[in-house]
């Protein structure tokens, strides 16, 4: 095995929901690639196609949506085309996942050490008295405190921030190599966010597990990654470093996304400054531009915009950006 | 709160019929067949026969005993077919969709279009009476309500968020839909089986007293009424005991039925925490 290349490289994916009549594009030319024990963070707002490309990761897209092209390749195994057996080996034991909604992520009739436990049996064969015995040190690991009596508890006897740690202790069971985090802390307060992705980070990087942060939150991601995509609208419209990213966005779209945060002590001369929004809205599926999809809102949108789409321009920090007149 | 009191009282109707049904031979001297006595036919209860004599003179009590084990047998071996066919069917169909569940649909319509009892004498009058034909007949026609509520209840829990996350953790088809969808339908599903139960323990003394179930002299509760027919008016206890049996058993078991529901429901089960 050649331990140099990346764990995961998404090369010019491409997802479209087909139905009779129609065929409609939802994720275009995606490509980036996450390295062994990295954080990539994968930033859009909702409906962009941050979590249909995460999901056709794990092989789990479902009619309407196929991808049409451009191949996933883990560990130097293409997953695209895979048979269904193999890859359910490798979901929830290689590549986990975690999910928004801890209130409802777990099954509410089973006790969460059975659910830990279940993935010991189900991945690495253990008998249900050994998986019962690694879930208590499962649960130890997210920092649950008196383990042995929490395994016998109901998800329903449990606060969000506790059951969003058993969520992560379900999820990083069978130590995989790549753990995808679709809106991790989206549904928890602030507080027991930034203990969570603390969480996370320790154990992440203690077990080498690479992560694929998907937020719409970009606090959360400049804590958390070293590579950043933004998304819109299906396109990859921008990736770089995270520094790059928060320095000197290039592409207009991100530019907006970071003017549009508030920040403290941002006020102007004549005391409080507007916070500027990206005007407009997000296009529909059916009715995405031909060109660049940001120009119908681009300050910057020229003639040539509306009809071409721009290609990747590399900006030297091993970061590139589509768009025409980046800056 | 521990023990609920549906639950207690259910249990405890249910567990008298079932000591009744398996004790039968030490609880009473008599033979519910061969002690007929044209001597002592019809006589009111007393101390000797507790629940008086039939028309033939046999103990009412001996017989209702030994009618337990029909009735026992024929609920609880129908209710385990219908049971085990509805969830099979309505899980799948309620996870898979597609054609698959078309035709589950049209089956369950078709079941439920056509009343069980009627359905169940068809099967009787191609199969001929006895216990084995009395279980596959009240077997095969009343999993509708089960396979109903299997398939909706599976539908709606198809698309909780736990169910798509067994998904991405590498569950299979078949592990999510015992793992995931079955204890979640468990309660409800439950509950009918055990109403299910009364009707299948009614169904059998309607057949018996038709005469295509238990064939006289074996005694169910059944034919035991429709032999006290007759006598109604001059031996009325020959009626009212078998007919007191089926009550007490059915309420048992629709009181067990729904104590076992709110016992199952976690939410429902308080613990210290």
């Amino acid at each position: 095995m050649s331990g140099t290349r990346a764990l995961l490289e998404v090369q010019d994916l491409q997802i479209d929901i087909v139905s009779a009549k129609h065929r409609h594009n939802v994720v275009e030319n995606v490509s980036f690639t996450i390295d062994h024990g990295e954080t990539f963070g994968l930033v859009g707002e909702s409906g962009c196609g941050k979590s249909i490309t995460a999901l056709a990761m794990i092989g789990l897209l479902r009619s309407p949506l196929v991808i049409s092209s451009g191949s996933i390749r883990f560990r130097d195994r293409e997953l695209r085309g895979l048979p269904e057996r193999e890859l359910r080996k490798l979901r929830g034991n290689r590549i986990a996942m975690i999910f928004q909604e801890p209130m409802t992520a777990l099954n509410p009739v089973s006790p969460v050490g059975r659910q830990i436990a279940e993935m010991f049996v189900l991945h690495q064969g253990a008998t249900w008295h050994e998986a019962e015995r690694k879930a208590v040190e499962a649960l130890a690991s997210v920092q649950v405190p008196a383990p042995e009596q929490r395994v016998k508890s109901y998800p329903h006897e449990m606060s969000g921030g506790m059951r969003q740690r058993i969520m992560i202790a379900i999820a990083l069971a069978c130590k995989p190599d790549l753990l995808i985090a679709d809106e991790p802390t989206t549904a928890l307060d602030v507080t027991v966010q930034a203990e969570i992705l603390k969480l996370m980070k320790e154990l992440c990087s203690a077990r080498g597990t690479a992560v694929l942060m998907i937020s719409h939150d970009l606090g959360v991601i400049a804590k958390m990654c070293r590579n950043v995509g933004i998304m819109y609208a299906g396109h990859l419209v921008e990736q770089r470093p995270v520094e790059a990213i928060f320095r000197s966005p290039s592409h207009p779209y991100t530019n907006g996304l970071l003017n549009s945060l508030p920040r403290l002590g941002s006020r102007g001369i004549h005391g409080r400054k507007r916070l500027q929004e990206i005007t407009g809205v997000v296009p529909s599926i059916s009715a995405f531009p031909a060109g660049c999809r940001f120009q119908p809102r681009c300050e910057r949108a020229s003639a040539l915009c509306a009809t071409t789409q721009p290609d990747q321009a590399d900006l030297g920090d091993e970061g590139y950006v589509r768009c025409f007149h980046h800056g | 709160m521990g023990l609920r009191l549906n639950l207690v009282l259910g249990g405890t109707l249910c567990l008298i019929v079932i000591v009744a049904a398996v004790l039968a031979p030490w609880l009473t001297p008599l033979s519910p067949v061969m002690d007929a006595d044209l001597m002592n036919a019809e006589l009111p209860p007393s101390a000797e026969f507790w629940f008086g004599t039939d028309a033939q003179g046999r103990d009412v009590f001996t017989r209702i005993l030994y009618g337990a084990r029909v009735s026992l047998t024929v609920g609880i071996g129908s209710q385990l077919i219908n049971t085990t066919i509805g969830l099979i069917l309505g899980i799948s169909a309620g996870y898979f969709g597609g054609w698959w569940d078309d035709l589950v649909n049209g089956l369950t319509n078709l079941m439920l279009s056509v009343p069980s009892l009627i359905f169940a004498l068809a099967i009787m009058a191609v199969l001929g009476p006895g216990l084995s034909s009395l279980l596959i007949a009240l077997g095969l026609t009343n999993w509708s309500w089960t396979c109903r509520i299997a398939r909706s209840s599976t539908l709606s829990l198809k698309s909780q968020s736990y169910v798509q996350a067994a998904k991405t953790l590498g569950y299979s088809d078949f592990r999510i839909m015992l793992t995931q969808i079955l204890p979640n339908i468990v309660g409800p599903v439950l509950v009918i089986a055990t109403l299910g139960m009364g009707d299948a323990i009614l169904a059998e003394a309607a057949l018996s007293f038709l005469g295509l179930g238990i064939q006289p002299p074996q005694p169910s509760w059944g034919n035991m009424l429709t032999d006290a027919r007759e006598l109604i008016a001059i031996a009325p206890w020959v009626a009212i005991f078998p007919g007191l049996a089926i009550f007490m058993t059915v309420l048992g078991l629709n009181l067990f039925g729904d104590g076992l529901r709110d016992w199952l429901d976690p939410h429902m089960r308080t613990r210290p925490v």
